[in-house]
């Protein structure tokens, strides 16, 4: 099963033809993910090499290579100032899934293309700003290094990139289900609870864990909706507890404002709820572990 | 970004908002100037990026210009809650008949925007919605609708404004949506939006936060930046295109991933509690990359903070390789010795991910007598806490 991409997902690359298009494209096909197309307005025709004996045939719009290819799923990498018109043409073809990796997008676009997306009611956004998602030995869309980590029983959601990577590599042994990074802007199309609500109906995840950090109240809400929806183990991790109040941390996202968002009150909103909280993330780990243990 | 008053005020000008005549100055002598060519009583006001500014003495009304030039002597250099007074914007005096508070932000909760509107304005608006959260309406804005006449009149009503300034707020709202969207800001508040005796309603004040993303539309937002505000090594910083935040520990954090460097930081706090309460020095995020250049850079910048004691690299190689990340620091080290800045203080490295075997053998093998090398997070922070402490 895994959640929200599989075996058969066939993933089609916007901007394909850009450095970091080609790039990611060559790992995601390495890590053994389909890719069926590439997109880049007014290079249709064209073709990418995204070795391992695959070549990517290029269309000039999102239409024409769900049309010729079956696409349902698509992966973004165009630069901020394009992106919302490119997910929006995402929205328009109909493809189940949206993967935003871009970073930098003006929130006003990203408010806008969410709402064309809630209208429309046939496209899941994940991100933007945020390294995607993969399900180990099935498929990989986004930038997740496929090497890190294989297959196993443990759904991992996080806001963060390389605290993903960190916590799949730090549990290895064990392997995932899936891995979603929902990215760090103010707003983000999947969230924690879209998440955890998808791990808990899936036969093939055994126990979640789920990483947040400052800004906002996702973290608390997760903690509310995991009270009363999930019945697997969750284990949590929050950074940012040393963050200073009104600084942006990196993350377009991740700032503390007034008293509100701070890493201490998702921490106790998580515990609240029977969440067990590590101090880092080996400590996290190795709670996840004590709990696959007793299962 | 968040804008000083003053700026706030340009920019609700430029969109059409009644605001009262005003100017900022930075000296005394100017405060003088602007009140004299405004004629009458002025307000001399505080530019500080922080409210409660009227209880700490930064707005003061002034009588004649030479009232104004003095007050200004008085409010410049002060500090509010840490904020040095750098400029007063001097604003014509008004009477005010009755105070009200509207503003539109970003809703991050449900993932769109908000306008909130009180006919009870004047305090923290903070304040204002645990005490009495009646008196605030809160109406939600579709974001492919946005503000037209109909929403601003929903906003109005919602809020109870009376039929003696109802139209005047629908037009004012509107007018402030117009700065929400095309300046494109995550925060535009009026507080207070007051009606004066002659019944005609203006912006009073003004809180505007600019999103930074959409920088590339609007050009002219680089001018709005504080460069007097930002500290000097955060300065620099930003001038390298460095994602970097100074705090006032002892130990210089450098890593890749904004979510892996607060933890980091996390990490080095909770590790420093056993030496002494040792904590970071400052955030630097190198992103997933970690060039040798832009390893130079930031180990320049944090290397060259007094207060830094001990430096903690903290990589982890996904997209990257490990392998790669450590030729990056050693060159990182030599570019560094060649711009006359040869590491000084002690550094820890912990490198994992994709060939971190690889990584680990390339850091070993260059040996430089301060650099060492620990393999876990947890560990290396617990060194460079404790390195921290001894130095």
């Amino acid at each position: 099963m895994a959640i929200f991409l599989t075996a058969d997902s066939r993933i089609l690359v916007q901007g394909i033809t850009g450095s970091e298009g080609t790039k990611h494209a060559r790992r995601m096909v390495a890590s053994g993910a389909s890719i069926v197309a590439g997109v880049t307005p007014g290079k249709g025709g064209a073709s990418v090499d995204a070795g391992g004996g695959v070549t990517v045939p290029v269309y000039g719009s999102v239409g024409e290579a769900v049309a010729a290819t079956g696409a349902d799923v698509s992966v973004v990498f165009v630069p901020p100032r394009f992106a919302k018109a490119a997910v929006l043409e995402t929205i328009d073809a109909g493809v189940p899934l949206c993967v935003v990796i871009t970073e930098g997008i003006p929130v006003r676009d990203t408010a806008e293309f969410f709402q064309y997306a809630v209208n429309a009611g046939t496209t899941r956004l994940i991100g933007p700003n945020c390294p995607g998602l993969i399900s180990p030995g099935k498929s990989n869309a986004g930038i997740i290094p496929g090497t890190i980590a294989g297959a196993g029983r443990i759904g991992l959601v996080s806001k963060s990139g390389t605290l993903t990577y960190q916590m799949m590599y730090e549990l290895r042994d064990l392997g995932f289900s899936t891995a979603v990074g929902i990215g760090g802007d103010p707003i983000i199309g999947t969230t924690h609870i879209d998440c955890l609500a998808a791990f808990q109906d899936d036969s093939e995840t055994d126990a979640i864990v789920m990483i947040g950090e400052i800004g906002g109240d996702a973290e608390e809400r997760a903690a509310a909706y995991i009270g009363s929806h999930v019945t697997k183990p969750v284990v949590g991790y929050v950074a940012g507890f040393t963050a200073p109040e009104g600084k942006t941390m990196g993350h377009a996202g991740a700032i503390v404002s007034g008293s509100s968002g701070t890493a201490a009150a998702k921490q106790e909103a998580l515990e609240a709820v029977g969440v067990r909280v590590g101090k880092t993330p080996s400590e996290t780990a190795r709670l996840l572990r004590e709990v696959v243990a007793s299962l | 970004m968040d804008l000083f008053e003053y700026q706030a005020k340009d920019l609700f000008a430029a969109h059409g908002v009644p605001t009262l005549p005003g100017e900022v100055a930075a000296t005394p002598e100017q405060a003088r100037e602007i009140a004299a060519r405004l004629g009458g009583a002025v307000v001399v006001k505080a530019q500080v990026k922080t409210g409660g500014r009227g209880k700490a003495g930064g707005v003061k009304l002034a009588s004649t210009p030479d009232e104004a030039q003095a007050r200004a002597r008085d409010i410049l250099g002060m500090d509010i809650k840490g904020h040095t007074v750098h400029r007063v914007l001097i604003a014509t005096a008004s009477d005010i008949e009755t105070e009200y508070y509207v503003s539109f932000l970003l809703d991050r909760s449900n993932r769109t925007y908000l306008a909130m509107a009180s006919v009870e304005g004047g305090m923290e608006i903070e304040q204002l919605a645990v005490e009495r959260p009646e008196a605030l309406a809160k109406v939600g804005i579709d974001a492919l609708v946005g503000v037209d006449a109909a929403k601003a009149a929903e906003i109005a009503d919602a809020a109870g404004f009376g039929p003696d300034v109802r139209d005047q707020v629908v037009a004012i709202l509107q007018q402030l949506w117009t700065v929400f969207t095309e300046e494109d800001a995550t925060l535009v508040e009026v507080n207070p939006l007051v009606k004066t005796p002659d019944g005609r309603v203006v912006a009073l004040d003004g809180k505007v936060t600019l999103d930074e993303n959409a920088g590339f539309r609007h050009p002219g937002h680089a001018d709005l930046v504080d460069r007097d505000a930002a500290d000097p090594l955060e300065q620099r910083a930003k001038d390298k295109d460095l994602n970097y935040v100074k705090l006032h520990g002892a130990v210089g954090i450098i890593g890749n991933g904004a979510g892996l460097v607060m933890s980091t930081l996390d990490v080095v706090a909770y590790a420093g509690e056993e030496f002494g309460g040792v904590k970071p020095a400052n955030f630097l995020d190198i992103g997933g990359g970690a060039s040798a250049q832009v390893m130079a850079d930031g180990l320049e910048i944090i290397l060259s903070d007094p207060e830094v004691k001990s430096v903690f690299v903290n990589v982890f190689g996904g997209i990257t390789a490990c392998d790669a990340v450590a030729n990056g620091i050693v060159q990182a080290l030599d570019l560094l010795a060649g711009m006359g800045e040869p590491l000084t203080k002690p550094l820890v490295v912990r490198l994992d991910g994709n060939n971190a075997d690889e990584g680990r053998r390339i850091l070993a093998e260059a040996a430089h007598e301060l650099a060492e090398l620990v393999d876990t997070m947890d560990g290396a922070a617990r060194r460079v806490a404790e390195l921290a402490a001894a130095n």
